[in-house]
């Protein structure tokens, strides 16, 4: 037991005295949350928009004022031709313009045209939709006793605000262990290999159990703190609350850090230089994180076979888990699969990884 | 303990170990007492640094058996890992840990303290405890190589492996390790140490000469130079560059090596009338200050001779 302290302890002395680590280590989740929270957002805010009305009716002026109140949109300015509205759109000033026809209030079927700079898609859509419910709810109040139409009632639920930040905390939760339980540990093991010290540690009575374990406890710990940082951050400045139980979330982010120190382990029994070991967390589990977790796009969009490989990225069951239990506030039961999964994947990866260390060099 | 028993004897039997085509030990047989100081001579790339993994169990041969302190460096790699003290040929200390925190740290890894066994290191030890909270990466390469000594001592080993602790050190401080192993010696630690400083073979009680794998021939270092059976010759003059292409090509020459400050040269027949020949020849050479004397065979002679 001795041993095995002051073996964490050397670890911690490593962590600490390297400039470089300490700061990736610690300023990494809060410089990531503030990057998604603040820089990196698929929310529409405050997108320029510009409106060529062509009657100037109380009805367009109040739809006009409707748009510019809107938290989504920012009136950039009105135009009087559509020469002058293709010319916005070249310039890339907006990415909205609004006409309305002459005459718009008096006209029965009159119609109001949106047009959008599709060059992203995705945010084209969206702009289209929140642009007609504006409209549409606007011509509502104006013709509210007229109207027979079906009005469909919506309710968001876990998310009413339909924030970002529900979605990218969990997953920015599930990079950052990744990167600092494996890449760290596997870049740690990897430099007692290149600097020659594990030649050394592996002539001593050290169990190599105990090499893999105070290897990896220093970055467990430390992945709490970066569990706790996230958690205080997403709490306090971007307002996404933690529903269910706390020690729950805790207990599930300890799981699946303990699957990513597991990797860790793995990676470095196959690379024999830093650089390799750093690639391949890098390649092998970055890209997959952010691509196939759910994180950034949905799998249920992707074709089949990426579908079934996501099923072993394991982000994409702990951002599952972290989700129900953090978001929705679901009960322990309700994520029994996804801890099963991550309890299988981690005892599989202990197996493998133990299996495959090097008693000799 | 093993050191009351005084078994701590090294055996190699025939060890065998290929790295793809390249052989870097070919049916090595050696056998180490008990207490002793037992020097691997030989360049790079003799095969020095495999057969120390081998016996430290930390590479397995192809073929062949070792043994060490009567133990078995396949079967009892635990045992083994527990007796030996081996420093590598880098060094493979923590450099951003300091010179106690690294010490304190091989102690608690071999479940010892610094205080237990401070009487077997002091003398090495006290000598870079001035500067014990320096980090290592800092230190000199000579006290680099004190440093990591005193960590692969700190245990109180049986046997003590040493892989070139001298390279790149300078001779004084080279000078003073070998005071130190001496006095490891004088405990019974059985030491097999290697380098591929001739000069330094002297000061093991037996040596090996190794060369791509293989035992040329093992003895005493006096014994060594005792079996070197031609009369040598330190040659000098002005111009050395030349003079050594044409003393080889004297028609009588064994063999001339560049040694230092001097040509070192055995002839293929020895006698007044040879030795007339050959200053008459560099006389015809138009050599006017060359100067000829019979001298001792070094250790190196005898490397180079084999």
């Amino acid at each position: 037991m001795k041993q095995f302290i002051s073996f964490v302890r050397k670890e911690f002395y490593h962590i600490f005295r390297d400039a470089r680590t300490t700061m990736i280590l610690l300023l990494m989740p809060v410089i990531l949350i503030i990057l998604f929270g603040y820089a990196i957002t698929t929310e529409i805010k405050r997108v320029p928009i510009a409106i060529f009305d062509q009657s100037r009716d109380e009805l367009t002026l109040k739809m006009t004022d409707r748009l510019k109140a809107s938290e989504y949109f920012e009136l950039y300015t009105i135009v009087d031709s559509y020469k002058d509205a293709q010319a916005l759109f070249r310039q890339g000033k907006v990415h909205v313009i609004v006409v309305f026809p002459p005459q718009y209030a008096s006209t029965p079927d009159a119609q109001v045209q949106v047009l959008a700079d599709a060059t992203d898609p995705n945010e084209a859509t969206q702009l289209i939709a929140y642009c007609s419910a504006i409209i549409a709810e606007q011509l509502r109040g104006e013709l509210a006793v007229e109207s027979k139409a079906v009005t469909p009632v919506t309710t968001l639920l876990y998310n009413p605000q339909m924030k970002g930040a529900y979605n990218f905390v969990p997953g920015v939760m599930g990079l950052i262990l990744i990167l600092i339980c494996a890449m760290m540990t596997s870049i740690g093991i990897v430099k007692e290999k290149e600097m020659g010290t594990m030649e050394v540690l592996l002539v001593s009575p050290l169990k190599p159990i105990y090499i893999i374990l105070a290897k990896a406890i220093p970055y467990l710990l430390l992945s709490m703190v970066n569990i706790a940082t996230i958690l205080l951050l997403s709490y306090f400045l971007l307002d996404v609350p933690i529903k269910g139980s706390l020690l729950l979330l805790v207990s599930v982010s300890v799981l699946y850090a303990i699957v990513s120190l597991c990797l860790g382990l793995l990676i470095s029994t196959v690379a024999d230089t830093q650089q390799a070991a750093m690639l391949i967390s890098g390649i092998a589990l970055m890209l997959p994180i952010m691509l196939l977790s759910g994180m950034m796009f949905p799998i249920e969009n992707m074709p089949d076979i990426l579908q079934w490989f996501s099923h072993i990225v394991p982000a994409k069951w702990y951002i599952i888990a972290v989700k129900d239990v953090m978001i929705k506030g679901l009960p322990a039961v309700s994520i029994l699969k996804e801890v099963g999964i991550l309890s299988l994947m981690a005892v599989v990866l202990v197996f493998l990884s133990v299996k495959r260390f090097k008693i000799r060099l | 303990m093993g050191r009351l028993n005084m078994n701590n004897e090294i055996h190699i039997n025939h060890i065998t170990k290929r790295y793809g085509d390249v052989e870097a030990l070919r049916d090595l047989s050696l056998e180490i007492g008990s207490g002793e100081l037992f020097g691997l001579i030989g360049p790079d790339g003799a095969g020095k640094t495999t057969l120390f993994r081998i016996l430290t169990t930390l590479l397995l041969a192809d073929s062949g058996s070792a043994s060490v302190c009567g133990l078995d460096v396949v079967k009892d790699l635990k045992e083994i890992r527990r007796r030996v003290g081996y420093m590598p040929g880098r060094f493979s200390l923590y450099q951003d840990l300091t010179v106690e925190e690294n010490l304190n740290f091989f102690a608690t890894v071999f479940n010892t303290t610094i205080e237990e066994n401070y009487d077997l290191v002091r003398d090495i030890y006290s000598q870079i405890e001035p500067f014990k909270h320096r980090r290592a990466g800092k230190l000199s390469g000579g006290m680099k190589q004190k440093l990591a000594l005193s960590c692969a001592l700190i245990h109180r080993p049986d046997v003590l492996f040493l892989d070139e602790p001298t390279t790149g050190v300078d001779p004084v401080s080279r000078s003073e390790f070998w005071d130190m192993l001496d006095r490891l010696k004088r405990q019974g630690i059985t030491i097999l140490v290697s380098t591929p400083y001739m000069d330094e073979a002297s000061r093991c009680d037996r040596i090996a000469l190794v060369r791509s794998g293989e035992c040329l021939s093992i003895d005493t270092p006096v014994g060594i130079r005792a079996s070197y059976d031609r009369r040598l010759y330190a040659v000098r003059s002005i111009s050395m560059y030349k003079l050594l292409g044409d003393l080889r090509e004297f028609p009588d020459t064994n063999s001339c090596f560049a040694f230092g400050d001097a040509h070192h040269l055995t002839l293929r027949k020895d006698g007044e009338d040879v030795m007339r020949r050959l200053r008459d020849y560099l006389k015809g050479k138009g050599y006017e200050d060359v100067s000829l004397e019979p001298i001792e065979p070094s250790i190196e002679d005898c490397f180079m001779a084999l």
